[in-house]
């Protein structure tokens, strides 16, 4: 199983801990990856405000570059999964759209036929690794560890791009892995809203109340830790938590970990060596629970 | 099929009102709507159950509530989409609005944020001596926002109005890109700039619910991003929203990839330093504990920028 893996700008920048988790676990998985370093950002939905179809182009540019490899993309971000589908269907539902940005792409000598899949990891653990080699890469069952889920707005909508009708399961994929990994799913409503990232440098005070309503509502439901396949989310619910906390005058205290970072536990990795330290809510009480020491 | 319609009630005329779910049991074809079940129930079983409807087609826009946790409209939503044989189908009021009675809401914050981006055409000149006209190709971007049947659903799954009553919303968002966008209406500008301010376009977190939820494919989160970027082209006064944007653009011009920091340095500028000050501690415990660019800290542009500049290049031509 080998894939052109797109990073996406945060896991190397804000999040660091994100690709060094997934850099641990995906050996042990039968995944091979050849990182695509000339990739752009792809926009993240805010560059698309300015101008959708140079974000388009960018992304049929990435598209290309993976056609080219001849390799399905592989994601680590529910943004970047997002913003990339939704530019993939534009493109591969209107031929004309995508001879217009073929031409765009010449002078580089790409053109985009159409044929490329976009998978998060998220996705490609159930329906490529599979539950059976999953399960069999568990050596330390997450046994008593009660996990919120928490998706992401762009990897939930809107589900015609995201191929929810070829693979029904993706809704609730999160739930399905958290299971395997031998947690115990703590379940509630928030669960497939909006962390109110987008929003931190527009409207700070509506973007934290989201914050703090989530990892609060989760909290309420019993959970030790929330697991998230975005790093955008991340940085919102873990890094602006504290401050959330101080708005809301309460205090929440709820450690959010990169998905990547859950699966490793459970392979029994060093909570070192998957960034765990670098989280801003420390997790190690939470860890201290089921026998963790971090 | 057999099913079970767990419906939320309310009651403001019992002396102590306070929301409940009353289930009922029923047996119904599988392609019945969740409004057939309804009519059903309140047919046979309870003539007490309060609701809205009236078309049944999908037209009038009556019957929006939530079914399973998400806004529909009950008459569009068949049974056997939403429940398997002998499943529970749970049926609530919409959100984001006050309750009347059951799965009655009351929608007057709704008409009234609709009235606020003024929905009438405003054109400049003596009127034409017949209708105002526009080529039909003129109009066609229109079609989908148009299809509009004010039925409430998007503003029930909007992930900013459940934190901030004030914000306008996407039903009126949508409907103000569908006056903005008109070749006809020659109130552009204006309008523009009176969504620019708290609680309007910007405020909008890009979520989705409102394209996901919308049962006559308006697409309001589109039409949000639209009125952005005209808003953008018309170079009204600029806010962090467009600075975010504008700068996030930028940076991808010429380094390829994101530089956060420098997102943040320049959207909040001189202008919102205290903003750029709030966000000194979390950065300072984020360097303690290592959270450091792999690419580092100056994010170096990539390789292939060159490539990537000459994409903005072409892209600039071709608009």
């Amino acid at each position: 199983m080998k894939y052109a893996f797109f990073p996406g700008c945060v896991s190397k920048g804000a999040c660091p801990e994100l690709y060094q988790s997934v850099m641990q676990v995906y050996p042990k998985l039968g995944i091979d990856l050849e990182e695509m370093t000339t990739a752009s950002c792809t926009g993240a939905g805010v560059l698309q405000e300015k101008d959708e179809k140079l974000g388009d182009a960018l992304n049929a540019r990435t598209f290309a570059l993976a056609e080219q490899q001849g390799l399905p993309i592989m994601t680590i971000c529910s943004t970047c999964q997002g913003v990339m589908s939704q530019a993939n269907h534009r493109l591969i539902n209107d031929a004309d759209y995508l001879k217009n940005i073929n031409e765009m792409l010449q002078e580089e000598g790409l053109t985009y036929r159409g044929t490329t899949t976009i998978k998060h990891f998220l996705w490609i653990l159930l329906e490529d690794v599979g539950e059976d080699a999953l399960r069999q890469a568990i050596t330390k069952p997450l046994t008593g560890l009660r996990a919120a889920p928490f998706y992401g707005c762009y990897i939930q909508r809107p589900t015609e791009a995201l191929g929810f009708e070829e693979h029904p399961d993706r809704g609730k994929s999160l739930e399905r892995i958290m299971e395997i990994l031998g947690a115990d799913v703590v379940d509630f409503p928030g669960k497939t809203r909006c962390c109110g990232f987008p929003i931190l440098t527009i409207n700070k005070i509506n973007s934290l109340s989201m914050v703090a309503t989530h990892t609060q509502d989760a909290k309420s439901h019993g959970a030790d830790i929330m697991v998230t396949p975005c790093p955008l989310c991340h940085l919102n619910l873990d890094g602006m938590q504290s401050q959330a906390a101080k708005q809301e005058h309460t205090t929440i205290d709820l450690p959010i970990l990169h998905l990547p970072q859950l699966l490793g536990l459970a392979m029994g990795f060093d909570p070192k060596t998957l960034g765990l330290t670098r989280n801003l809510i420390s997790p190690k009480s939470a860890l201290a629970t089921i026998g963790i020491n971090l | 099929m057999q099913t079970t319609l767990r419906v939320r009630r309310f009651n403001p005329e019992h002396d102590q009102p306070s929301s409940y779910f009353q289930d009922y049991d029923l047996e119904v074809n599988p392609a019945d709507s969740v409004l057939d079940g309804l009519i059903k129930v309140r047919e046979t079983i309870d003539d007490s159950l309060a609701l809205r409807c009236s078309c049944r087609g999908a037209i009038c826009g009556s019957c929006g509530m939530r079914i399973n946790g998400h806004a529909a409209l009950a008459c569009k939503t068949k049974m056997i989409s939403v429940a398997s044989e002998g499943e529970t189908i749970q049926i609530e009021p919409m959100k984001n609005m006050p309750v009347i009675k059951d799965l009655i809401t009351d929608m007057a914050s709704f008409w009234s944020k609709i009235r606020q981006i003024q929905p009438w055409l405003q054109p400049q000149g003596p009127p034409p001596t017949t209708e105002y006209t526009a080529p039909p190709q003129a109009m066609q971007h229109l079609n989908r926002v148009m299809s509009c049947i004010m039925c409430g659903v998007c503003v029930s799954d909007c992930t900013v109005l459940e934190v901030d009553s004030q914000f306008i919303g996407p039903a009126a968002l949508a409907k103000a890109y569908r006056f903005v966008a008109d070749p006809r209406d020659a109130a552009t500008r204006q309008r523009l700039e009176n969504l620019n301010t708290p609680g309007g376009m910007w405020d909008c977190t890009r979520c989705m619910e409102c394209i996901q939820a919308c049962p006559k494919g308006v697409g309001p989160m589109d039409r949000i991003m639209s009125l952005r970027t005209k808003g953008m082209a018309a170079k009204i006064p600029a806010t962090c929203g467009s600075r975010h944007a504008e700068v996030f653009t930028d940076i991808i011009k010429h380094k390829g990839i994101l530089d956060e920091p420098m997102l943040a340095v320049r959207t909040f500028g001189l202008k919102h330093v205290g903003r750029l000050f709030e966000m000194i501690p979390m950065v300072f415990q984020s360097i303690l504990k290592g959270k450091v660019p792999l690419s580092g800290p100056l994010h170096k542009p990539l390789t292939s920028i060159r490539h990537i500049q000459r994409l903005f290049k072409r892209a600039r031509k071709k608009s």
